[in-house]
């Protein structure tokens, strides 16, 4: 620097006004630039972050108790109002919205109410015989709102309440009516008063079984409606059943109008096959209980007895065919209740569930396919004397000394256990428990079953398949680039096979589906004949190769043995099909797949396990490979020729000094790669046949997780426990992969800061 | 040099080989697909001879005319199971796919024969092919040309002469004529009757809106009215214009003589093209193939999608893979400029940085229930309780769309973007930083000026990355917008041009659709190849251009690095 120079240097003055005033901004533009970066970058943590705690809310639901409070109505709690319409209750009902309640008195009258306030909205009295009296109710179905009368003189009445909804005004209006299936005129089942009284039926086709003591009367009625006057003809007919040798307290007659079931003294239960050869007998007497039996009713669908004893103890018994092929009333499940004799039970409109009330007034709820107690509540002070569920199990009505009281209930998802979701769950109609996933039917008293087990199975199943054709090519070939290749060609590879990473899962599940699975089925011996000959030939070639002479083998330079390889590869595969159909005619009688299906008895799907396996484990590799590959390239090089200079081989040196310094590395490679096995959906959806069948047969499809996903969402009903559970399964798979990760990651980390000083 | 086998057995050597054959096989398998997808992708749009043959089958004989698809091996048990008699001695006998076209005829357009079968194998240059609307190919000899029912030129013979040249450039001019009406009519219903349709529903909406507003002033809804009804006196316009079009289209048909000898008629309105492939040579044929090539890429689909072009799901990956791009950028580079430059380094910093990373590893269908239910259902729910009552009860933005879609695919692919960008920011060295700042630069000056630009090719290669997986992503999709066919593409002429909410076409869920949920799946089976390919050679593209533009930038900011 000289001298002119500094002399040269103009006045600068940097405390101008302007010069602080550009200051200024600068330093609040930094403020800014500091706040917004600090803002934006946080709320995109947060984001990210949500995605956790939007699965764990759209969750939580499912495993939330119910709750009951009285029905709030305008903020205010409804009190418990008087009977409407005095008498003593034999039926309490409710309709759909729960805003109307119907009672059945002794006087044979039928109120309906308000089920808030307890007004009357309309009272009718049946039209009966003089001095004929009620002697029995029988429900018929809740869901379809029919019940039966049973009178003193031995006839009996079928009953349907309706609802019908007009809008005067613009303001909703429920009329109540009631509506007689089989005609208003008193059905003649037996020449007794019946004191017992069942009833099945739909449509035109109706049996009533009627009663009392031990004699029991059978009437089937069929409706024909006559096409030319349009009137509808009733035809009756009416047998004595067999004598029965208990003496029957209740019955029950089941959907199908087959199954008689009849609760008697001294806690027995008598199945009566009607429909058996040879007119109507008795397969089984048990003794479902030691005290007597209190509580006898079907649960939804009609297939399932819910029977309570005077200890308060509530047991499930559904038809099981048994191995000679007839049907055993079995006791499946117990649930468990505080040993107090029952007082009220309901069950539930739409769900399998049920409501019991005990001599202390404790409230409990059940679902029966999640064996789940959902609710304990004591409501009030000592029994009730009616209950009844509102069909949307929104709500409960109460009976107790002359008053009714209306409580609200809140039980969005009772169908959800532990046990449900994980564990062997007797379903109605099976003949074991099993796990079984099927959500929805087409039939609304359809059992819902919920059971994780086959799809997290048939996840693991398919990563198992990938992982076993992934883990070795991807290791081999990555311990290969990294260690033996020359420099010069694994920069060409790498890149490659990392390439196959950018391919999208819909293009392997593409060909996987239309032409892997299609190819295999017609060319499975000329693939496993590929798999034994691909190795056997590489071997041959690369001693057929060492007994070559110096001057040919050092034509190729130290690691391009690999290039000599890939004709081989090539030429095996083609020679492995070659000779796969002679194989197959002298080994398989000329075709594997059929000898599979028929000799050896395994079931040959086309899209089946092996096709996932291969389809998945070609989206696999490049993962594996390339973490595989860097964690050996990072071994330093120190180490592995301080080995080879104390004389051991390089195959030695590889696997003594650079394998278990690279094997964490090795391992978290294999978890990413086992986690992005796990998760893939388009390569499963498209190469299975996404049955959700627990089997290991490698010839048979699954349904994993991520395709159940795939396949139901769409479908599912918002806020539904079948929407839930698709979220629990995204929930379950986001907590898989992610803590997968996050342990090969900090192994990973481990590694190299263990490294990284040497 | 001579080795014995235990000794080349000790050395190691096997284990080194066999790792060298898995490289190798992987290698294999790459090119194996890649070619795999490309030759039957590109392979369709090559027109192929047509052959005449005699079949014999089940002691019965028929013509047989039709392109051969594809030949495969079959065991002889197989056929004998399936009853076909094989002569005894015979392990395997090679089985036939032919394409045979003319659905409306026999009812399925392929058939498999054994080869020994089809006999007398013949490719005569009359025979015709014609692509239509409808029912696929017709394969055929050429027999007549009617106007209005009236015979123009007719040829009954099989052998190529001056009549069936005539009779062919007179189908020819024919169909030009009725593409050219088709094209007029296409233009008229999709652009302007498209419009005021549109109108229309925007004034239907209009109206709700004020009625829910409880406006009670006549005037609006009066102008509503008169606007409504000038829109539908345009549409009446147009509708009669249409007819004509419609009619002067169908004005022209034309006979054909199919495999089983008998005559067909088929209008020529219906005849996307009809060419004589027998008799093309390599000039005409290649012409031909980019002619479809073009037509892939630029047309509307038809028949289900079996057949015609995939613009509509290109144009709807693109836009939705831009939208993306756009939203995802700025959100990954904030957060990782936030994480790397302006957070205190410590454990909370390293949580998150781990699971940011392993976000990247969380499979993509959770993204997709996410976006279904935060997005679409607690997100859209709100927008169309907040903005659009007028539309309700069909949901505006709580279903799924293009905006949910673009946004479910940037928050899958965020992580991609900090990871990068963050490792961009961490090689940059500290003394680059400090001299900015020593200079007098504030912390905004230099991370503008100076960390940005030097971090610039790790954030390009990250944007890319993000692109790339995007473009290929499936699964979330499926639940949050993508529809197998969209009736107007999301860009449009219409006010307010950009449409969010509407449903797109995708590329990669047009290939799980057309495969997988197509009633002809055998028809539409090369068009999936080719959508395939497509798909990988964008991928590719966007990756390698990636790995281009991270090592331009790299060279160009390699004087700073030290």
């Amino acid at each position: 620097m000289s001298q002119e120079a500094t002399a040269n240097v103009p006045d600068l003055d940097f405390d101008t006004s302007s010069a602080r005033r550009h200051r200024k901004v600068r330093a609040i533009k930094d403020r800014i630039a500091t706040l917004g970066i600090g803002i934006g970058g946080i709320s995109v943590i947060i984001a990210i972050l949500l995605i956790f705690f939007y699965l764990l809310y759209e969750v939580l639901p499912l495993f939330r108790s119910a709750e009951v409070e009285p029905w709030q109505q305008n903020g205010t709690a409804v009190a418990p109002y008087e009977l409407p319409g005095g008498g003593k209750t034999l039926y309490l009902a409710m309709e759909e919205q729960a805003e109307i309640g119907l009672r059945l008195t002794d006087n044979a009258s039928l109120v309906f109410f308000d089920t808030r306030s307890g007004d009357v909205v309309s009272e009718q009295t049946l039209d009966l015989p003089e001095g004929v009296g009620i002697r029995s109710v029988a429900s018929i179905s809740d869901a379809r709102r029919l019940f039966a009368l049973g009178l003193s003189d031995g006839t009996a009445l079928v009953l349907r309440h309706d609802y019908k909804a007009s809008y005067p005004e613009g303001k909703r209006v429920l009329t109540p009516e009631i509506a007689y299936p089989l005609g208003q005129a008193p059905i003649a089942v037996g020449d007794r008063p019946l004191d017992l009284l069942a009833a099945n039926g739909d449509g035109d086709s109706w049996r009533l079984v009627g009663g009392s003591g031990g004699v029991l009367t059978q009437t089937d009625v069929e409706l024909t409606e006559n096409f030319l006057t349009g009137e509808v003809e009733t035809e009756f007919d009416s047998q004595l059943l067999p004598n029965q040798s208990v003496k029957p307290t209740k019955l029950l007659l089941m959907p199908g109008k087959r199954w008689l079931l009849i609760a008697a003294q001294g806690g027995k239960l008598v199945v009566e096959d009607l429909q058996a050869s040879g007119g109507a007998s008795t397969t089984q007497v048990l003794t479902a209980t030691t005290g007597e039996i209190r509580q006898f009713e079907l649960l939804l669908g009609g297939s399932s007895l819910m029977l309570a004893d005077d200890k308060g103890l509530v047991s499930q018994w559904f038809l099981v065919r048994n191995d000679q092929g007839s049907w055993d009333l079995t006791r499946i499940r117990e649930f468990e209740d505080g040993g107090e004799a029952l007082t009220g039970f309901a069950i539930e409109h739409r769900r399998k569930g049920f409501a019991t009330v005990d001599s202390e007034g404790t409230l409990r709820l059940f679902n029966t396919t999640a064996d789940r107690n959902v609710l304990t509540e004591k409501v009030v002070d000592g029994g009730v004397d009616h209950i009844a569920y509102a069909p949307r199990s929104n709500a409960l009505l109460l009976e107790k000394d002359g008053d009714l009281q209306f409580w609200a209930v809140h039980n969005e998802h009772p169908e959800i256990s532990w046990s449900a979701l994980w564990s062997k769950v007797w379903y109605e109609g099976y003949e074991e428990p099993e796990y079984i996933w099927q959500s929805s039917a087409a039939n609304n008293d359809f059992e819902p079953k919920y059971s994780l087990t086959p799809l997290a199975f048939g996840t693991l199943k398919a990563a198992f398949y990938a992982m076993l054709l992934a883990t070795p090519l991807a290791i081999c070939g990555a311990i290969y680039t990294a260690y033996f290749m020359a420099p010069g060609l694994r920069r060409k590879v790498k890149p490659m096979i990392e390439l196959m990473e950018a391919l999208p899962t819909v293009i392997l599940g593409f060909l996987a589906g239309l032409w892997l699975a299609p190819f295999m089925e017609l060319n499975l011996a000329g693939i496993f004949v590929t798999l034994i000959m691909l190795p056997l030939s590489i071997l041959t070639f690369a001693f057929i190769w060492a007994q070559m002479p110096n001057r040919i083998r050092f034509l190729l330079p130290d690691g391009w043995d690999v290039t000599l390889l890939v004709p081989v590869a090539i030429l095996a595969t083609m020679f492995s099909f070659a000779i796969a159909g002679p194989i197959e005619n002298l080994l398989f009688g000329g075709d594997m797949r059929f000898w599979i299906s028929n000799e050896l008895g395994i079931s040959y799907d086309q899209r089946n396990a092996m096709v996932v396996g291969i389809a998945m484990g070609f989206a696999v590799i490049p993962t594996i490979f390339s973490i595989t590959e860097d964690a050996i390239f990072a071994v330093p090089k120190s180490l592995s020729y301080g080995s080879l200079a104390l004389g051991a081989t390089p195959w030695q040196t590889l696997v003594r000094v650079v394998m278990p310094t690279a094997s964490p590395g090795i391992f978290s490679a294999v978890m990413i790669g086992m986690g992005r096995a796990v998760g893939e959906t388009m390569i499963v959806l498209m190469a299975t046949g996404n049955t959700p069948i627990m089997d290991v047969n490698i010839f048979e499809g699954m349904r994993t997780l991520a395709a159940n996903i795939a396949v139901e969402m769409p479908e599912s009903e918002v806020g539904s426990t079948h929407f839930r559970i698709l979220f629990l399964a995204a929930f379950v798979l986001f907590m898989f992969t992610f803590v997968v990760n996050t342990l090969a990651e900090s192994i990973r980390q481990h590694l190299r800061q263990k490294y990284g000083s040497l | 040099m001579r080795i014995s086998l235990s000794e080349w057995t000790r050395s190691g050597s096997p284990w080194v080989w066999l790792n060298a054959g898995a490289v190798a096989i992987s290698v294999i398998m790459v090119i194996g697909l890649l070619g795999l997808i490309a030759v039957r992708g590109l392979g369709h749009f090559w027109p192929a001879d047509v052959v005449r043959a005699t079949y014999s089958h089940a002691g019965q004989q028929s013509v047989l005319i039709g392109e051969l698809v594809e030949s495969e091996m079959v065991p002889a048990s197989q056929l004998r199971d399936s009853g076909i008699e094989v002569p005894e001695g015979i392990d395997h006998m090679q089985r036939d796919l032919f394409k045979v076209g003319n659905r409306d005829v026999t009812g399925a357009d392929f058939v498999w024969a054994i080869d020994a079968h089809v006999t007398a194998r013949s490719y005569p240059e009359t025979l015709f092919v014609a692509e239509r609307e409808e029912w696929g190919n017709l394969y055929g000899y050429l027999r007549s040309v009617k106007q209005q029912g009236e015979l123009v030129a007719q040829y009954n013979g099989y052998e190529p002469s001056a009549d069936s040249t005539a009779l062919w450039n007179e189908l020819q001019r024919r169909i030009e004529r009725a593409r050219d009406l088709h094209d007029q009519i296409q233009n008229i219903q999709k652009g302007e009757i498209g419009a005021i349709n549109y109108e229309i529903e925007r004034l239907r909406l209009k109206q709700r809106s004020l009625e829910l507003q409880n406006v009670t002033d006549p005037a609006p809804y009066a102008d509503i009215e008169a606007r409504r009804a000038e829109l539908n006196a345009e549409y009446e316009v147009l509708q009669s214009q249409l007819l004509e079009l419609n009619t002067a289209m169908n004005r022209d048909s034309f006979t054909a003589e199919v495999a089983n000898g008998s005559i067909v008629e088929i209008q020529v309105a219906k005849v996307v093209r009809a060419f004589l492939p027998n008799a093309m040579g390599p000039l005409d044929k290649i012409g031909h193939y980019a002619g479809k090539i073009w037509e892939f890429v630029s047309d509307d689909p038809r028949e289900a999608n079996t057949e015609g072009g995939i613009f509509p799901a290109i144009y709807g990956t693109v836009l939705m893979v831009l939208l993306m791009s756009v939203m995802v950028t700025p959100f990954g580079v904030v957060a990782a400029v936030y994480l790397r430059e302006y957070a205190k380094q410590g454990f909370l910093t390293r949580v998150i940085r781990i699971a940011v990373n392993n976000l990247a590893g969380v499979p993509s269908i959770v993204y997709g229930v996410f976006g279904l239910g935060f997005f679409v259902y607690f997100l859209g729910g709100h927008i169309d309780d907040l903005f659009f009552p007028e539309a309700k009860p069909s949901p505006t933005f709580g279903t799924g769309g293009l905006m949910w879609a673009s946004l479910t695919l940037a928050l899958l692919t965020v992580p991609v973007v900090i990871v990068a960008t963050e490792e961009g920011l961490s090689r940059i060295p500290r003394a680059v930083r400090e001299g900015s700042l020593a200079l007098g630069a504030t912390k905004a000056e230099t991370l503008w000026k100076v960390v940005l630009p030097m971090a610039s090719p790790a954030i390009m290669t990250g944007v890319i990355l993000a692109i790339a997986r995007a473009a290929g992503e499936v699964a979330p999709l499926m639940l949050v917008g993508v529809v197998k066919l969209a009736p107007s593409l999301p860009l449009d002429m219409n006010y307010p041009y950009l449409h969010l909410d509407q449903k797109f076409m995708h590329l990669g869920f047009h290939i799980y659709d057309v495969g997988f949920q197509s009633p002809n799946v055998e028809a539409a089976r090369p068009l999936v190849y080719a959508t395939a390919l497509l798909l990988v050679v964008v991928i590719a593209l966007l990756n390698f251009s990636a790995i281009a533009i991270r090592n331009h930038l790299r060279e160009k900011y390699k004087a700073l690095e030290m």
